[in-house]
C-alpha cells in the first residue's frame, strides 16, 4: 500500500517537474521575444516605474546568465513562493493575485464536481430501473453532456440573469460592497456564485447520470448478478452490488473528466466575469502578463495533480481488487 | 419421482422472431438420479437448465409443465419461482468462474445471500466450512476476494454455495469444461459425493464430454435442436444406443470410457438446423442416413424398453 502510494507520488512529482520546466521554457524560447514585447506593451505610465520594471525583469530572466543558472534560480524562486511580479497589476506579486482568485475558482469547482457526481450517479442508478425515467433521462442527459459549458453559461446568464433578473450575471459580489463578514456581503457572494455554479453543475450532471445508468445496466447483466438472481436473491441485494461495482469506473471517470471540468470552469468564469483563475487568465492574456499566466498555469497543474492523486487513493481504498493486488495476497 | 417435465416449450424472443430452443421436452428424473445431458453446441442444454430455475428476460414460457416432488413448479412466473430457487432448485452456472461478485469477500457475499433467503448464516457456518473442506478447500477462502482464487477453486466454491441449502434438484451446466483433466475428475467426483451424501437429491449434469458423463451419470439424455432424441441408462446409451443421432454421436467418439481420450461431440457431417424457423418433423432428418417419408412427421418420444426412451420412427 505505502509502496504503491510512494510510486504514485513519484510519478506525480515527475509530472510536476516536467510541467514546471515547460512553463519555464515557454516565455524564454517563444519566438518574438515575448518578454521584451510584454514590457514595451505594459501600460505603465510612469517612466521611472518602467525603468524599474525593466531592470527587475532583466534580473529575473538573468539574460546575462547561462541557461542552467536561469533554470535553477527559477526553481529556487518557486520554493520561496516567488512567482515574480505582475506587469498587469504592477507591483503586486503574482502569488498574491493568484491566491486572491483561487478561492473563487475552488468555490465553484469543488461543489460543482462533488454534487454533480453524487447526484448524477444516484439519479442515473435510479433511472436505470424505471422505463419512463430512463426514456426521459437518457435524451436529456445526452443533450446536457453535449452542451458546451460556455453555451449553457450564456443561456443561463441570459434567461435567469437578464430576462428574469433573478440573479446577477457579473462579478464575485456586488461592486457596491466591500468584503466583510456581513450577511449582506455573504448573500451577495452566494447570489453571484449561483449561476456559474449551476451551469457547471448541470453540464456535468448529465454525463454522470448517463454513465451510471449504462454501468448499472451492464452490471445487472453481469454473471454474478445472474447467478444471484438464479438463487433467488432479491433485486435489492443485486442492485446494491451493481451500484457499488458501477461506482468504481465512475471514480476513474472523475479523474479522466477533471481536466474538462476545470477547463469548463475557467470558461464559465469568463462568461460571468467571475473573479477566479479563468477570468484572470483572460485578463493576463489581454495584457500579455506572462508572469501571471505562468503562475496561473502552475497552479492549475498542481491542482489537477493533487486532485488526481486524491482520486487515486480513494479508488484504491474502495476497490478491493487493486487493494488485494497491492498487498499481494490475503491479509 | 423427483422431477417431471412435460412437453416444456421455452422460446427466445428476438427481433427476427422466436427461437424455438426448447420445443416440447418431456422427461422424468428419479430420486438420487444423476442425469447427463449431452448434445451438440446450441441444442438447448443451457436453455433447459435455465428454464427449470430462472428464465432470463428474453425467454418466454410457451407451454408445458414442470413438477418437483409432487409440487407444480411455475417456471413462467418469476415471482412465484422465488421460493423454489436455491431452496429446492439450484444451479451451478456455465459461467461459474465469474459467478461471484468481484468486490465482495466470498464469505460476506454468502452471508448476504443466505440472509436474503431467510437463512441465518450462523446456523449454517459450520456446515459451510465442512463442505469447503470436503471439496479440498481451506475455509480461509471465505476471507478472500474471488480474484485471489484460481479458476478451479472458484468452481468448487460455487459448487459448495449452490448446494448449501440441500436442494432437491441441482443443475450443473458444463461445470468441468473450463478445467484441466485431473481437476475435471475431482469436480465430477465431488458432485457424485454430494449426491451420495444427499446434499442434493438429483442432478442434471450438462456436458459436451460423453466419456466423463459415462463415468459419473446414472442416465444420459441426448438432445438435438431443441428436442429430446434419446434417454436411457448411461450404459445403454453408450453401448446400445438406438437413435441414429446418438449412434453417430457415439460412433464419432474415439474411445469411450477411457480417461485420457476426451470425447467431444463433433464429427457428424452437416450442421443442426436453425431454431428460428425449425423444420417440421424429425429435426435430424437432413443429416440422418436412415431418413424416409415418415420422418416429415415429428416422431414421439416412446419407451422402447423399460427405462429406454427414443424419438425415431425407425426405433418404434
Ligand atoms: N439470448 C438468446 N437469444 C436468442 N437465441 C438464443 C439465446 N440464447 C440461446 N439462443 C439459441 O438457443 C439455442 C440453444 O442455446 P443453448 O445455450 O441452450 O445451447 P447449449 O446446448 O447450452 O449449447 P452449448 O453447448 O454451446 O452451451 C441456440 O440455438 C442458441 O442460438
Ligand atoms: S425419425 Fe427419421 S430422420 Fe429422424 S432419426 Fe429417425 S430415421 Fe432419422
Ligand atoms: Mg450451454
Amino acid at each position: 500500500m505505502w509502496r504503491y502510494i510512494g510510486r504514485k507520488l513519484f510519478v506525480y512529482l515527475l509530472t510536476f517537474i516536467v510541467a514546471v520546466t515547460i512553463n519555464w521554457m515557454i516565455p524564454r524560447f517563444m519566438p518574438g521575444d515575448p518578454v521584451r514585447s510584454m514590457l514595451s506593451r505594459a501600460s505603465v505610465g510612469d517612466p521611472e516605474a518602467l525603468e524599474r520594471m525593466t531592470n527587475y525583469y532583466n534580473e529575473v530572466f538573468g539574460l546575462d546568465q547561462p541557461l542552467h543558472q536561469q533554470y535553477l534560480s527559477f526553481w529556487s524562486g518557486l520554493f520561496k513562493g516567488d512567482l515574480g511580479i505582475s506587469t498587469m497589476l504592477y507591483p503586486q506579486p503574482v502569488l498574491d493575485i493568484i491566491l486572491r482568485a483561487v478561492p473563487y475558482t475552488l468555490g465553484l469547482l469543488i461543489p460543482a464536481i462533488l454534487l454533480s457526481w453524487i447526484i448524477g450517479n444516484r439519479f442515473g442508478a435510479f433511472a436505470a430501473r424505471s422505463k419512463v425515467l430512463d426514456n426521459t433521462v437518457l435524451p436529456v442527459g445526452y443533450i446536457l453532456t453535449a452542451t458546451p459549458y460556455m453555451w449553457l453559461a450564456l443561456l443561463l446568464a441570459w434567461s435567469l440573469g437578464i430576462v428574469a433578473g433573478v440573479f446577477p450575471v457579473a462579478g464575485g459580489y456586488s461592486y457596491s460592497l466591500r468584503p466583510d463578514f456581513s450577511w449582506m456581503f455573504i448573500s451577495s457572494l452566494l447570489t453571484h456564485w449561483f449561476l456559474p455554479f449551476l451551469s457547471l453543475f448541470i453540464v456535468a450532471l448529465g454525463g454522470w447520470a448517463i454513465g451510471m445508468r449504462n454501468m448499472i445496466i451492464y452490471e445487472l447483466e453481469a454473471d454474478y448478478a445472474n447467478y444471484l438472481q438464479a438463487l433467488g436473491a432479491p433485486r435489492r441485494l443485486v442492485r446494491r452490488y451493481a451500484f457499488r461495482n458501477a461506482m468504481l469506473p465512475q471514480i476513474t471517470g472523475l479523474a479522466v473528466q477533471l481536466g474538462t471540468i476545470i477547463a469548463g470552469a475557467l470558461l464559465t468564469e469568463i462568461v460571468f466575469n467571475y473573479p477566479g483563475l479563468g477570468t484572470l487568465i483572460l485578463n493576463s492574456l489581454n495584457s500579455r502578463d506572462f508572469f501571471l499566466l505562468q503562475g496561473i498555469f502552475l497552479f492549475v497543474v498542481v491542482g489537477v495533480l493533487i486532485a488526481n492523486f486524491i482520486i487515486d487513493i480513494v479508488y484504491v481504498l474502495i476497490d478491493p481488487r487493486t487493494r488485494v493486488q497491492m498487498t499481494g495476497g490475503s491479509s | 419421482m423427483t422431477l417431471r417435465v412435460n412437453d416444456l416449450k421455452v422460446y427466445y424472443q428476438t427481433l427476427r422472431g422466436d427461437v424455438h430452443a426448447l420445443d416440447g421436452v418431456t422427461f422424468d428424473l428419479a430420486d438420487g438420479e444423476i442425469m447427463g445431458l449431452a448434445g451438440e453446441s446450441g441444442c438447448g442444454k443451457t436453455t433447459l437448465g435455465k428454464s427449470l430455475i430462472r428464465l432470463d428476460s428474453r425467454m418466454r414460457h410457451v407451454g408445458g409443465t414442470v413438477e418437483l416432488d409432487g409440487k407444480d413448479v411455475p417456471v413462467g412466473d418469476d415471482e412465484a419461482m422465488v421460493p423454489f430457487r436455491y431452496h429446492e432448485i439450484s444451479l451451478i452456472p456455465q459461467y461459474a468462474m465469474s459467478a461471484l461478485n468481484p468486490t465482495r469477500k466470498i464469505g460476506r457475499m454468502v452471508n448476504e445471500l443466505l440472509r436474503a433467503r431467510g437463512v441465518r448464516p450462523a446456523d449454517i457456518a459450520d456446515e459451510l466450512k465442512r463442505r469447503l473442506e470436503l471439496v479440498g478447500l481451506d475455509p480461509d477462502v471465505l476471507d478472500r476476494f474471488p480474484i485471489e482464487l484460481s479458476g478451479g477453486m472458484k468452481q468448487r466454491v460455487v459448487m459448495v454455495i449452490s448446494t448449501l441449502l440441500n436442494p432437491s434438484l441441482l443443475i450443473a451446466d458444463e461445470v468441468t469444461s473450463a478445467l484441466d483433466v485431473s481437476t475435471q475428475r475431482a469436480v465430477a467426483e465431488s458432485l457424485v459425493e454430494f449426491r451420495d451424501r444427499e446434499y442434493v437429491k438429483s442432478m442434471i449434469f450438462v456436458t459436451h464430454d460423453i466419456s466423463l458423463v459415462y463415468q459419473m451419470a446414472d442416465t444420459i439424455m441426448v438432445m438435438y435442436a431443441g428436442h429430446i432424441v434419446e434417454k436411457a441408462s448411461a450404459k445403454t446409451v453408450i453401448n446400445e444406443p438406438r437413435h441414429p443421432y446418438t449412434q453417430m454421436l457415439i460412433g464419432a467418439l474415439p474411445e469411450v470410457g477411457s480417461t485420457t481420450v476426451q470425447g467431444r461431440l463433433e464429427g457428424i457431417p452437416g450442421t443442426p438446423p436453425g431454431l428460428l424457423d425449425p423444420p417440421t418433423g424429425c429435426r435430424f432428418k437432413d443429416r440422418c442416413p436412415l431418413a424416409f417419408d415418415k420422418c416429415s412427421e415429428r416422431p414421439p418420444l416412446v419407451e422402447i424398453e423399460p427405462g429406454h426412451w427414443a424419438a425415431c420412427w425407425k426405433t418404434g
